[in-house]
C-alpha cells in the first residue's frame, strides 16, 4: 500500500537528484545529461563573481526571517484576542474574514496589487491625489516591495496560522484557568503564564517548518507581484525567480542548476543547524 | 471558555475588539476594491482611478466576457477536471500511505517516513525536475504534467499519518484483524470511515492547490486551449494579446469596445468566484481538520 507513494517521491524528487549534474557542465540542449561538457565548478565561480549570489541570498534569507517573525507574533496575537473574545457571531465572522485571503490564488494577488498600485489609476495614487499629494510609482521604486511584499505575505497567511494557534489554545484545559482565576490572575497574566508557554510546541513546529523552506521562500508571491520587473530585481529577486526566469528566458541551465543545488545544499544546512539548537535546548521539540 | 471572566478586562477586551475589527477590514477591502474595480466604467477607471465605490457604474465588462465566454469556460473545465482527478487519486494514495505509516507493527516505518521527510531537506532543485518532465517523460502539453507533481506532499501525509494515529485506537484495527479481515479490507472498511474528517482536510488543501495552480501550466503547457483557469487569468493580466483575442472573437476591436481595466478585475473576480462561494462551507472542515491532525504533529 505505500509502494505508490514510494515510487512517487522516487520519480518525482530522488530521480531529479542526478540532474545535479548539470551544475557541472556547460550544458548543451544536444547532448542531454552526460554528452554536455564537464566544467567543474565554472558555474558557481561565474554566479560569485557577479555578486548575484550573495545579493540572492540576502534578499531570500531576509525575506523569509521577516515573513517567519512577524507571522507568527501577528498570528499569536490574533489567536490569542480571538480565544479572549467572548461575543459568538463576532468571534465566528472574523475569524471566517481573516482565514479568507488564505484561498484566494496568487494571481489573484496580482491583480490586487496592480488595482491597488499601478501609477496612472492605482487605487493608492487616486487617494494620493485626492489629497493633493503627488502619485508615486510604485512599480519603478525598489525599496516599497520590502515593505509591499511582507504586507502582502502576511494578508495571506496570517488567518492559517492563527487558525493553528487557536486550536492550540482550544485544548488547553479550562482547569489551569480556574485555578489562576481563583488565585487573582488578571487576563493579562493568564495570557503571559498560561496561554503563551502553552503554546510554544505548535510554534515550534511550524517554525521548524518554515526554517525548512527559509531558502524556497515564496516563489509564487514574488513572481506574481513582480514578475519580470527589472527594475524591482535588487530588492525582490530571490533564488526561486532567479532560478525560474534562467530557465524560461534566458536559458541558462547549468547556472540555474547550479543557483539551485546552492539553495538546496545551504538550505540543508540550515535546517540540520537549526534542528540541532532546537534539540540542544529542549528534547522535545526537535523535528528529528 | 466563558467561565472566566475579569473585572479589570474592559479595556482588553475593547482594544481586543477594535484590533480583530481592523485587521478584518484589512482582509476585506482588497474583495471589495476588485468588484468595484470590474463594476465601474472603463472611462472613469483612466480618468478618476480605481475607488472603493464605482463613481460611474458599468456592467460592460461582464458583458464582454459572457459574450464569447468559450475560453474562460474551457480555463474552468480543465481546471475542475485536474483538481478532482488529482485530488481523488492523491487522496488514495495518501490515506494508504499514512495507515501504513502510523502500523507500528510495520518494521521499515521509520526508513520509509525518512525517505519521504527527505525530500524536503533536500532536492535537485527546479532545474534537473524540468528536464527530466520534459525530455526524459515527455510530458509536456499534457494534463498528466498538471496533475502529477502535486499529487502528494510530504507534509500532507504527516497530517494525515498523525490523524489516523490519533482517532482510530489501535484495538479496532486489532479486532478487525481477529474476526479474519486482511489489511485491505481493514483499510477501506475501518480506517477510511472514521478518518473522514483528516480526508476531508487534506483533500481540501490538495484541491486547493490544484485550483489555485498556475505554476505548472506556465512550464509544461504550450497550447492555450489546456491553460489551467489561473495561468489563463495570468496571461489576461499581464498581456494584452489575450484580450485582442476575445475582442477577434466577438468582432470588436480590442481598443474601443472591450473595457480593459475592468475586464481584467472581472475576469479575477469570475476565476476567484466558485472559492469564495464555497469558502463558508469548507472553512468549518478546515479548521476541524487542522484542529485534530496538527496540534499534535
Amino acid at each position: 500500500m505505500l509502494v505508490p507513494t514510494l515510487l512517487f517521491f522516487l520519480i518525482n524528487s530522488y530521480i531529479p537528484m542526478v540532474g545535479i549534474y548539470f551544475a557541472f557542465t556547460r550544458f548543451d540542449f544536444n547532448g542531454g545529461l552526460f554528452g554536455s561538457q564537464f566544467i567543474g565548478l565554472e558555474n558557481f565561480s561565474f554566479l560569485w563573481k557577479s555578486g548575484k549570489l550573495v545579493e540572492l541570498t540576502l534578499n531570500t534569507i531576509g525575506y523569509n526571517l521577516a515573513f517567519i517573525f512577524f507571522k507568527n507574533i501577528l498570528a499569536i496575537l490574533f489567536a490569542v484576542l480571538l480565544s479572549e473574545i467572548h461575543g459568538k457571531w463576532f468571534k465566528k465572522i472574523t475569524q471566517s474574514v481573516l482565514f479568507l485571503p488564505y484561498f484566494v490564488s496568487f494571481v489573484l494577488l496580482s491583480a490586487i496589487s496592480y488595482n491597488m498600485f499601478n501609477y496612472e489609476t492605482g487605487f493608492v495614487n487616486t487617494m494620493l491625489k485626492s489629497f493633493d499629494i503627488a502619485p508615486v510609482n510604485f512599480y519603478n521604486t525598489p525599496w516599497i516591495w520590502i515593505f509591499l511584499l511582507i504586507a502582502f505575505y502576511l494578508w495571506k497567511q496570517i488567518g492559517y496560522s492563527m487558525v493553528i494557534y487557536l486550536a492550540s489554545i482550544t485544548g488547553i484545559s479550562d482547569e489551569y484557568y480556574e485555578a489562576a482565576r481563583i488565585d487573582g490572575a488578571t487576563i493579562l497574566q493568564r495570557i503571559r503564564y498560561i496561554t503563551i508557554p502553552m503554546l510554544m510546541p505548535a510554534f515550534f513546529l511550524l517554525l521548524l517548518f518554515s526554517i525548512g523552506s527559509i531558502m524556497k521562500g515564496q516563489f509564487d508571491l514574488f513572481y506574481q507581484l513582480i514578475g519580470n520587473n527589472g527594475l524591482l530585481f535588487s530588492t525582490t529577486d530571490i533564488i526561486d525567480t532567479y532560478v525560474f526566469r534562467s530557465l524560461k528566458e534566458t536559458f541558462d541551465i547549468g547556472m540555474a542548476t547550479a543557483a539551485g543545488l546552492y539553495q538546496s545544499l545551504f538550505g540543508f544546512i540550515l535546517i540540520l543547524t537549526v534542528n540541532y539548537l532546537i534539540k540542544k535546548s529542549n528534547e522535545d521539540y526537535a523535528l528529528f | 471558555m466563558n467561565t472566566r471572566k475579569s473585572e479589570k478586562s474592559v479595556i482588553f477586551t475593547f482594544s481586543a475588539y477594535t484590533l480583530v475589527t481592523i485587521a478584518s477590514l484589512i482582509c476585506l477591502i482588497p474583495f471589495l476594491l476588485i468588484l468595484s474595480g470590474s463594476l465601474t466604467s472603463n472611462e472613469s477607471i483612466i480618468r478618476d482611478g480605481y475607488r472603493l465605490f464605482p463613481k460611474e457604474f458599468s456592467s460592460a465588462a461582464y458583458k464582454a466576457i459572457f459574450a464569447a465566454p468559450s475560453p474562460i469556460v474551457r480555463a474552468y473545465g480543465v481546471t475542475t477536471f485536474v483538481t478532482i482527478v488529482g485530488t481523488a487519486i492523491g487522496l488514495f494514495l495518501m490515506t494508504m500511505a499514512g495507515y501504513v505509516l502510523q502500523r507500528k507493527d510495520f518494521r521499515y516505518r521509520n526508513r520509509c517516513m525518512f525517505f519521504i521527510y527527505f525530500t524536503t531537506l533536500f532536492s535537485g532543485g527546479l532545474v534537473p525536475w524540468y528536464i527530466m518532465m520534459t525530455s526524459y517523460l515527455n510530458l509536456t502539453d499534457t494534463y498528466t504534467a498538471l496533475i502529477f507533481p502535486g499529487l502528494m506532499s510530504p507534509f500532507l501525509i504527516i497530517l494525515m499519518r498523525s490523524f489516523i494515529r490519533t482517532t482510530i485506537p489501535d484495538e479496532i484495527v486489532e479486532s478487525a484483524k481477529i474476526d479474519g479481515a486482511n489489511d485491505f479490507r481493514i483499510y477501506y472498511q475501518v480506517v477510511v470511515p472514521l478518518a473522514m474528517p483528516g480526508i476531508a482536510t487534506v483533500g481540501l488543501f490538495l484541491a486547493l492547490g490544484y485550483w489555485n495552480g498556475w505554476f505548472h501550466s506556465s512550464l509544461f503547457i504550450n497550447d492555450p486551449h489546456k491553460y489551467e483557469l489561473q495561468y489563463y487569468l495570468y496571461n489576461i493580466i499581464n498581456t494584452m494579446s489575450f484580450l485582442a483575442d476575445l475582442g477577434a472573437s466577438t468582432g470588436v476591436t480590442v481598443a474601443v469596445d472591450i473595457p480593459m481595466e475592468s475586464t481584467k478585475l472581472a475576469m479575477a473576480l469570475i476565476v476567484t468566484g466558485p472559492i469564495l462561494l464555497l469558502y463558508p462551507f469548507v472553512q468549518r472542515f478546515f479548521v476541524k481538520g487542522l484542529t485534530v491532525g496538527a496540534v499534535k504533529g
